[in-house]
């Protein structure tokens, strides 16, 4: 345990310096931004204030958050719905098969992201080809737009982020133990009930992993609301994007960027204790067992002469 | 509950996978309240008869009855049968506790009815104390007994077991034999048992089915099966065997004769029916065969013929060696060999002998306090013959 790894500590120290010189300092420096006054010339003035918090306190942000809440949650939540049967039955297809159908998962990101937002405006506009298909089956009597707006903008994040939800999936289904589901059958669960008390707590970290990776992204984007959402929406994403590049505020949208990063830091901290609580609480049970581990040597016993065993085990040691 | 006397029978059971047919027309009936292993080496099947019965797996033809239903088609959470898994299987995410009492909540079993049973359960596998860990924070040998007490405590027709011990290390491995065998005997289920380790089938089982390449070779008790196989497979697969190919030169006692017949079994009180080797079983044949150019009399339930070939069949501890001193000849059947290699193992000795035809044999000499030196020396020559009625013989096909 003594041993040297140069290499190790090497490679961690360049992740850490990278880490603080990229992530770390930035962040403070926005932080800093966030009780400066705004500049005329310089974008900031070295002037301390809580002022730039109290402009957010203002309904209309209020309500621009809790609707980027709403929709990233919504498209998380549909993300989650779609890509779980999806990820189940690439991990229980063929083995042959699986690499082609992740394949399929991955070939969107061939495209610029841009490029496919653009895209979907063919198909969601005013006779394009949703309404098409729509009028087609007779389902609508004339042309319908499902352009700019929310729907749009649920649209194009669940269509984006759908691959950051299957993959994580994929890779904690796959690595499902299956012959755990026999066992449930065995001892007289339906598929549904296997489902539920077996494979649904075993894929939890993908589940989480993939919400993470869908909910934050889709809680920032600016790009996909800008281009489907029109003036109709504006998320907190295009609210902080506007006061860095229009408004030139920088300090407003420093103030906001700063509330959203510690909403997600609030969040990741609120399931981190959940879990460890369970975790806790399970340390706990172990420990009482662990307090008579010590008497009773592994396997020492008989089933049916336990004490007998005992003994005979201690003699044997 | 059970109210068959046969719990299990499988009536012309064939499974193919694609195009492996890892069953071939199997029929096997099992008795309530036996402890079944079924043995035979890797890929023979043994896995394939178990899911099977648990339903994992169904049947290309023939049928599969539990307890006199035929169950073809019912699928595994509907039958009452429960399994140990090879690796387990026990759910990582729950405690012990949970795990157990997983199959009496599938059944809605209430509460505290459930609380008690577990708890008996895990008091039965000496495991009370450890309700609330997790599997992974078990040994192996902990972990056996937490996949067996979830299993039991659903009370099943039969508990199937595959190959339960292969994960635990020799010692343990012994232990857990003598447990789960009374583990059986006390709950009175039925227990199937699956292993490739024909020590382990002997030392557990009320029968052993040996299987060879999806195919049934003999089902019988362990002591049949050892000194009775009823093929060279069966013969080699539970034990060393030595095999010296002979033939028949004469019948001298014939059970299917007519009574008064020459070769007919002498009626009881007359003085041939004394002459009869007192061992020899109703049903046993006599006959004299040629083995490596010394006639000896041998038996065998079989009906043979003057001039069949034969393979008689000796386990290492059936021979009996004999040092001669030189100009002598023994005034029994024996062949002649020269020791080859002599290995001490405590408790026997073991040999490797030369016939003089160029055979090689395996014998095991066991000590006895009385008895005369068992320590050869590599050259030394011996007299081999083997105990009157310990041969087996089996039609020799090859010849
Ligand atoms: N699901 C399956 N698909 C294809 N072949 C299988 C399958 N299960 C078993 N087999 C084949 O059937 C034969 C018997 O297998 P198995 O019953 O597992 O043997 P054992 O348990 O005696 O080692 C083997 O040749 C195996 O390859
Ligand atoms: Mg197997």
């Amino acid at each position: 345990m003594t041993r040297r790894r140069p290499f190790r500590t090497a490679s961690i120290a360049v992740v850490w310096l990278w880490l603080g010189l990229f992530a770390l300092l930035p962040n403070l420096g926005l932080l800093l931004v966030t009780f400066l006054e705004r500049g005329e010339s310089d974008f900031v003035s070295l002037v301390f204030t809580w002022d730039n918090y109290a402009r957010l306190a203002d309904p209309v942000f209020v309500r621009i958050l809790g609707e980027s809440l709403w929709l990233a949650a919504a498209s998380t939540l549909v993300c989650l719905l779609i890509g779980y049967p999806f990820a189940y039955a690439v991990a229980t297809a063929r083995r042959g098969l699986r690499p082609w159908l992740l394949l399929l998962v991955v070939i969107p990101f061939w495209t610029n992201s841009l490029i496919r937002t653009y895209a979907l405006i063919i198909i969601l506009k005013s006779q394009g080809i949703a309404s098409n298909v729509l009028m087609a089956l007779g389902l609508v009597s004339e042309p319908v737009s499902f352009m700019y707006g929310e729907f749009a903008v649920f649209t194009g994040l669940t269509y984006t982020l759908l691959p950051f939800m299957i993959l994580p999936l994929y890779a904690s289904i796959e690595k499902l133990d299956k012959r755990l589901l026999d066992a449930a059958k065995d001892l007289g669960a339906s598929s549904l009930r296997a489902f539920w008390h077996v494979t649904l707590p075993l894929t939890l970290p993908g589940i989480v992993a993939g919400c993470m990776l869908v909910f934050l992204p889709s809680l920032g984007c600016f790009y996909i609301p800008e281009i489907l959402g029109g003036a109709k929406s504006m998320l907190i994403g295009n609210f902080i994007k506007n006061q860095f590049l229009v408004a030139r505020d920088w300090p407003l949208g420093a103030a906001a960027s700063t509330i959203m990063t510690a909403l997600l830091v609030l969040m990741i901290i609120g399931y981190w204790l959940s879990s460890r609580r369970v975790a806790l609480r399970e340390r706990k049970g172990a420990d009482t067992g662990a307090a008579t581990a010590g008497r009773t040597p592994d396997g020492g016993h008989d089933m049916t002469h336990g004490a007998d065993g005992a003994r005979r085990a201690r003699g044997r040691a | 509950m059970a109210d068959q006397e046969h719990i299990i029978e499988l009536r012309g059971v064939t499974k193919t996978f694609e195009d492996t047919v890892a069953l071939d027309s199997i029929d096997l009936t099992i008795r309530n309240g036996e402890f079944l292993t079924l043995l035979g080496p890797s890929g023979c099947g043994k896995t394939t008869i178990l899911r099977l019965l648990s339903g994992f797996e169904q049947p290309t033809a023939g049928e599969v009855r539990i307890n006199g239903q035929v169950v073809n088609r019912v699928p595994p959470e509907q039958r009452q049968v429960n399994t140990v898994f090879q690796n387990y299987a026990l759910f990582p995410h729950m405690t012990v506790r949970d795990n157990v009492a997983f199959g009496l909540k599938m059944q809605g079993v209430a509460a505290d009815e459930t609380a008690r049973r577990v708890h008996d359960a895990l008091r039965m596998v000496h495991l009370e104390t450890f309700a609330d860990r997790k599997p992974r924070q078990l040994s192996g040998g902990q972990q056996q007994r937490v996949a067996i007490a979830r299993a039991v405590i659903n009370n099943p027709l039969v508990l199937l077991l595959d190959e339960p011990f292969s994960a635990l290390d020799f010692k343990l491995r012994k232990q857990m034999q003598l447990e789960i065998k009374h583990l059986q005997r006390q709950l009175g289920i039925t227990f199937v048992f699956v292993t490739h380790d024909q020590e382990e089938a002997f030392a557990m089982s009320d029968r052993v089915v040996v299987m060879n390449e999806g195919r049934i070779e003999q089902i019988g008790a362990p002591k049949e099966i050892y000194e009775e196989p009823a093929n060279m497979y069966v013969a080699r697969f539970v034990g060393d065997i030595n095999a010296l190919p002979g033939r028949i030169d004469a019948v001298r006692l014939d059970w299917s004769a007519a009574p008064g017949a020459p070769l007919a079994p002498p009626a009881p009180g007359t003085p041939e029916h004394a002459a009869l080797p007192p061992d020899l079983k109703p049903g046993e044949h006599l006959y004299d065969a040629t083995v490596g150019g010394t006639v000896f009399p041998v038996r065998s339930p079989r009906r043979l013929a003057p001039g069949d070939a034969v393979q008689v069949l000796l386990r290492p501890e059936d021979l009996r060696i004999d040092r001669i001193a030189v100009a002598e000849t023994p005034d029994w059947p024996h062949l002649w060999g020269r020791i080859e290699e002599s290995v001490y193992k405590g408790a026997t000795v073991d040999l490797v002998i030369t016939l003089d035809d160029g055979q090689r044999l395996m014998a095991a000499e066991f000590f006895n306090e009385d008895d005369e030196d068992i320590n050869y020396n590599p050259g030394e020559r011996v007299a081999v013959s083997w105990v009157d009625g310990w041969e087996v013989l089996l039609p020799d096909d090859a010849a």
